[in-house]
């Protein structure tokens, strides 16, 4: 029964990981270059939808939104401001620029939110109200028991995995079905040939942006209910695991995103529960090493043949 | 009649490398006309320069009378001006049906399945692979679905980019004999190829391109005639 704990756990956690590299994965599809900011906006997102209900009092789905909203055009205007005039410069400029807007958001939230710790509101409760012959009290559950009690589940965790199940299935309908999500392919695989159909580069990848960005204001929501300290520097390591999971799964793949962040919560919960706490994270990134040893391209990932 | 694409004395520069100096053409309503030269003439330069890819420093490219000067290339196929472009460049990740449909992204939605139909009527060897992922296909199936692709955006003005490259002589001759049926239904072809036999014995004119600029120009029966061309492009 602890076992099953555990999975739960590993689930809940790889889907927030999952929601993360979906992010990383599609602008690296699409822009070919890697994002390194995008753990920050995880953070911008969990403190507007914290300040959203604590401060201004809204309902937590409100707060919810109006994260995602900003969120999204935070992407949008950093894509606009820092990475489309190095459109076509080197990859590395790209990348060091991408570090560079990771700590510019971060010391910004520094300065704007100072570096005491927020805690982050459960919502995902249920209030049983009072019984009316005085037998109960009134209780708030933040959770199911099952089996007795051996086997718990807490709200966030069903959230977590249901949000991330529903965050996969419109996107694979978004990118097989609808004109936009297969313009989106198309420039994945070969932007000149996708503006010679009449595709509109720079606005698609405008778009991956938003939707990353909206995607990473959710897992910033999710992430932050489950671990309710929000600091600063909170998107960034999370950030680093989404990347992994996406390079792990194979990283341009939207389905591998899903199996990579999985299979990374899920081993870095089991390693925390029956080898170590401490080397939890040296027992992912030994995984990952096996893994790219193995397969370079990633467990879904395509291998990329050089024409000769 | 104004010409429906009017190349007037361009030059396009691949950093400090001239690679056209002043090329200047015309491609009138209802003709196919082609463009020969060896390798590194400038042919693909030429295009990539019409479709917007590449910008020329000097003179202009006007396609039915309006100067495309700075407009962005995915605005100008939306005027009617589709390019074929080297290589096929399909969406090899995409099914042949998806590739299409990717073609008729400047169309509107409901039009769409019509054109499909016309498109497999033309290449029916497209229709029984429609869903077929297409870095599946052979090279000639590919360069079908490239042309059939370039065709869903109702183009005035077709521009192939060395359709016949890479393809068996069997093959060649049946994408010749699609260019011309193409032709017979009023499409306007703009032909790039290092075929020249092949590529004269199907145009009305054609240009010969050396390093960059025209240095003939004539009916293709002409061409195909002219004691030069056939030492240069004919072997003899």
């Amino acid at each position: 029964m602890t076992f099953l704990n555990f999975l739960i756990s590993g689930i809940s956690l790889g889907s927030i990981y999952a929601i993360i590299a979906l992010g990383y994965t599609m602008v690296y599809g699409i822009a070919k270059m890697l994002n390194f900011a995008h753990g920050d906006v995880i953070m911008v997102g969990a403190y507007i939808c914290f300040f959203a209900i604590s401060r201004f009092s809204l309902p937590p789905l409100v707060g919810i939104l109006l994260a995602m909203l900003l969120c999204t055009v935070l992407g949008i205007v950093v894509e606009r401001l820092a990475y489309k005039p190095l459109r076509s410069a080197p990859s590395l400029a790209v990348l060091i620029t991408a570090i560079g807007v990771s700590y510019f958001l971060q010391n910004a939230a520094l300065l704007l939110w100072s570096s005491s710790p927020k805690v982050f509101p459960n919502f995902f409760t249920v209030t049983q109200s009072p019984a009316p012959d005085g037998t109960a009290e009134q209780t708030v559950r933040t959770g199911i028991e099952l089996f007795g009690g051996q086997l718990k589940i807490s709200f966030v965790t069903i959230v977590t995995i249901a949000t991330c199940i529903i965050i996969m299935l419109a996107l694979t309908w978004f990118t097989g079905r609808t004109k936009m999500g297969k313009a989106m392919r198309a420039c994945s695989e070969d932007k000149g040939a996708a503006q010679l159909m009449g595709i509109n580069v720079d606005a698609t990848i405008s778009m991956t942006f938003a939707i990353g960005s909206g995607l990473a204001a959710i897992a910033g929501v999710l992430l932050c209910s489950a671990y309710p300290t929000l600091v600063p520097t909170t998107g960034s390591m999370p950030g680093i695991k989404a990347f992994t999971a996406a390079v792990f799964g194979g990283i341009g793949s939207i389905p591998g995103a899903l199996l990579g962040g999985l299979l990374l919560g899920l081993i870095e919960i089991l390693a925390k529960a029956y080898i170590s706490t401490q080397l939890s994270d040296a027992v992912v990134f030994a995984v990952l090493i096996v893994v790219l040893l193995v397969k370079p391209a990633g467990l879904l990932g395509k291998q990329v043949r050089e024409k000769v | 009649m104004e010409p429906i694409l009017k190349v007037d004395d361009i030059n396009v520069y691949y950093g400090s490398i001239h690679a056209i100096k002043g090329i200047s053409f015309e491609v009138n309503q209802g003709e196919i006309v082609t463009l020969i030269g060896a390798n590194g003439a400038g042919k693909s330069t030429t295009l990539n320069t019409i479709s917007g890819l590449l910008h020329s420093k000097t003179g202009s490219v006007s396609f039915m009378g309006e100067n495309l000067g700075k407009i962005s290339p995915h605005k100008i196929v939306a005027k009617g001006l589709a390019m074929v472009p080297e290589g096929r460049r399909v969406f090899l990740q995409m099914t042949v049906q998806e590739n299409l449909e990717m073609g008729a992204y400047t169309q509107p939605g409901s039009g769409v399945d019509a054109d499909l139909e016309k498109v497999y009527q033309q290449f029916p060897r497209l229709k029984e692979r429609y869903r077929q992922i297409a870095g599946t296909l052979s090279g000639g199936e590919q360069q079908m679905l490239a042309m059939g692709r370039a065709l869903m955006s109702h183009p005035k003005l077709l521009m192939l980019d060395e359709p016949s490259m890479g393809l068996a002589p069997i093959l060649v001759e049946q994408i010749f004999e699609i260019i011309q049926k193409l032709h017979q239904s009023g499409t306007t072809i703009l032909l790039v190829e290092q075929n020249a036999q092949a590529a004269l014995s199907v145009a009305n004119r054609g240009y010969v391109l050396e390093t960059g600029k025209v240095v003939t120009t004539g009916t293709g029966t002409e061409l195909l005639a002219s004691p030069a061309i056939k030492k240069a492009y004919l072997g003899g």
